[in-house]
């Protein structure tokens, strides 16, 4: 992929697409990640966590794909190493049908203003010393050096209507805003390259209930009217079902279950799944029922039980489950799950 | 089952500070009854943590933090003009907390254990071995798993989960008659706050306490409450049992904050968007006058909701909501 030329509508991302057979901007196979600890003895196992194992997916021109998963569940690795914000262990991954796995930092260069990265805090995120208006420049400075100083601080006033912000905030500082302010500014400046592929990473987990709403109402508007494809992370089902297309839930390193939004809510087919819809606690007190409570908490990514990896607080468990890893397979049309027990009717939400 | 255990009244914080005088809660009043869990529900900035901090003795020390009202404790008395020392006798032990992060308020260079009995020692004056005994006792009863063997553990080689429950076992050591939870589960995943959620509703039936539990979170309201009230910009803006205030709330705010919440079901909805409460929060330190969220209402008439603050009125016996225009708005 060369440099994007000026798409012709200011903040649309139509952008020239290579010719291939599948609508996905992103195609993840295979993906790894794998961190060596230090040695405990020197001449003990070098042990490694293994933070993403075996995770493939794709997100489609226009889509978003909502990631949820616990933590140390490995969705914010998965979002990093999409981005190649660090290269992974195995697998590949192709931004734009280019395998980019183990492309070099100057090779990614040109890339990196089409994927863009929201981050979850929007207090440690934005630079107290720089006002609002160069923090939203910044993009501007290091990829599109050619334009100048007017038509930048236009780019910075035009990217701070589009998040619903007065251009009037740019010679302000990020302590005069509310979290839900400043979340627009980190929204802001990750579209300031008009990029076509975002990864959003807890982006509202930061922020009140009256002001998340706002925050995915806003990521909803601009992914209609740019037509951005987006990987949205979120531990919050609730809040994933409201802005994804399709969801993938991620347990210790894999993915456990992938399907369109809905089917997952109503027919889950992995047991975990399940259980992360039971135990979002309803905002309705007659609903204080039979929710499946899972015993302990999630084992160590270094040592994970063997064969299925959920099976340890799994209430449907076999002893055949500790034996081989299921794989992620095709339940139902577009509907995939990593659980060998396919014959159980689990619980939905609603 | 129905005595106060402790009763608010009047309760108002400032805190000074360079910008001026912030008033963080203003005139908070409510009761506690014994077994009963009164959740206090609210953004970022409306005071509901400070309103605990100052039944518990933990503001900043005057002329920083200036703190009026009156707090009862049963079998104690009032609480905010208690001498420091006799505070000091009460706090841990008739009315406890437990807060938000379990790791920054554990000691991680001491095992949990010492940490367990602690209050035990100071409190009940029980020898180090007893205590030690005893705080196993404690860590059986809030779901560790080997607790005399637990006991020598320090708080880094426990999960998030399991350091909660110290924090309640540690919290629970004298039996307390009030509890006040400080967002315990927020830090907590959703399979984890489940289980923690079901720790405390049953240890509350066995024990008896009263909760006061503070959460931004509806969904764990709906879930552990028997009553709520809803704060905003300091102040209380409505109080209801949990039922009604789910199913009838009157105050405009509780309605945007209820309707704004991302719900799972039903399954139709997932698509549309959410129904946001537009704006931000005030600035304490400037409030407007009148109703403080008449700026963001939907409902609002300007001339009579900016003309004074509305008063908390009594719909029912208990139910009570702080706007103008409650009576218009129900029909």
């Amino acid at each position: 992929m060369v440099e994007t030329s000026p798409a012709p509508h200011p903040w649309s991302v139509s952008q020239p697409k290579p010719a291939r057979a599948a609508e996905d901007i992103v195609a993840v196979e295979s993906l790894r990640m794998h961190f060596p600890l230090p040695r405990r003895s020197p001449l003990g196992p070098r042990e490694t966590v293994k933070a993403v194992d075996d995770v493939s997916f794709s997100v489609l021109q226009g889509e978003v794909l909502g990631l949820v998963g616990e933590s140390g569940s490995g969705k914010t690795t998965v979002g990093r190493t999409v981005l190649r914000l660090m290269e992974p262990s195995g697998g590949t991954i192709r931004f734009r049908g280019r395998d980019i796995t183990h492309l070099s930092r100057r090779a990614l260069r040109p890339i990196r203003p089409d994927m863009q990265l929201v981050f979850q805090d929007p207090f440690a995120s934005l630079n107290p010393r720089m006002t609002i208006g160069s923090i939203v420049e910044t993009p501007l400075l290091i990829h599109r050096k050619e334009l100048g100083r007017i038509e930048r601080r236009d780019r910075v006033a035009d990217a701070l209507r589009l998040v619903g912000m007065s251009p009037d905030f740019a010679n302000r500082f990020p302590h005069e805003f509310s979290g839900g302010q400043r979340q627009r500014v980190g929204i802001a400046r990750a579209l300031m390259l008009r990029p076509g592929f975002l990864v959003a990473d807890e982006p509202v987990s930061a922020l009140d209930v009256s002001i998340q709403a706002q925050v995915v109402n806003l990521l909803r508007e601009l992914r209609a009217e740019l037509g951005l494809s987006i990987l949205f992370i979120a531990h919050d089902l609730a809040v994933i079902g409201h802005i994804s297309d399709r969801v993938a839930v991620m347990y210790l390193g894999r993915l456990v279950e992938l399907a369109p939004t809905r089917a997952l809510f109503q027919t889950p087919r992995h047991p975990y799944t399940e259980a992360l819809l039971s135990a979002a606690p309803a905002p309705d007190p007659d609903l204080r029922r039979g929710r499946i409570v899972l015993a302990g908490d999630p084992p160590s990514a270094i040592n994970p039980p063997s064969g299925c990896r959920f099976r340890t607080r799994c209430r449907y468990a076999e002893p055949a489950c500790a034996t081989a890893t299921p794989p992620l397979q095709e339940v139902a049309p577009g509907h995939f799950s990593a659980c060998r027990r396919q014959e159980l009717v689990l619980q939905g939400a609603g | 089952m129905t005595e106060p255990v402790l009763e608010v009244s009047g309760l108002s914080v400032r805190f000074r500070t360079d910008a001026g005088v912030v008033p963080a809660v203003n005139d908070v009043s409510f009761v506690l009854k014994r077994g009963e869990t009164l959740a206090l529900v609210g953004e970022s900035g409306s005071g509901k943590s400070v309103t605990s901090l100052a039944v518990m003795r933990l503001t900043p020390a005057p002329p920083g933090c200036e703190v009026r009202g009156r707090a009862t404790l049963s079998r104690v008395g009032e609480l905010l003009s208690l001498p420091e020392a006799q505070m000091r006798e009460v706090r841990g032990s008739r009315i406890a907390m437990v807060f938000q992060e379990p790791m920054t308020s554990l000691n991680p260079v001491l095992p949990i254990g010492e940490q367990i009995a602690e209050p035990l020692r100071y409190h009940r004056g029980m020898a180090r071995a007893a205590a030690l005994r005893e705080a196993a006792k404690l860590l059986e009863l809030v779901g560790i798993p080997e607790p005399g063997k637990r006991l020598a553990s320090y708080p880094h080689q426990l999960s998030g989960g399991m350091r909660q429950r110290v924090m309640i076992a540690i919290a629970l050591a004298c039996d307390p008659d009030v509890l006040i939870a400080d967002e315990p589960t927020t830090a907590l995943d959703v399979t984890v706050q489940a289980q923690i959620l079901e720790l405390l509703k049953a240890l509350q039936a066995r024990t008896g306490m009263a909760m006061l539990f503070i959460t931004h979170n509806l969904g764990v309201v709906a879930e552990v409450a028997d009553r709520v009230m809803v704060m905003y910009a300091g102040r209380v803006v409505e109080q209801a049992p949990v039922r009604e205030l789910f199913r009838a709330p009157l105050m405009p705010y509780t309605r945007g904050l209820l309707r704004s919440v991302p719900k799972l079901a039903p399954l139709e909805a997932l698509g549309a968007p959410l129904t946001a409460i537009p704006g931000n929060v005030p600035d304490p330190a400037n409030l407007p006058g009148g109703c403080a969220f008449a700026p963001r209402c939907a409902d609002v008439r300007k001339v009579v909701c900016e003309a004074e603050l509305p008063e908390l009125d009594a719909v029912g016996a208990e139910h009570l909501v702080r706007c103008v225009r409650w009576r218009e708005l129900a029909a």
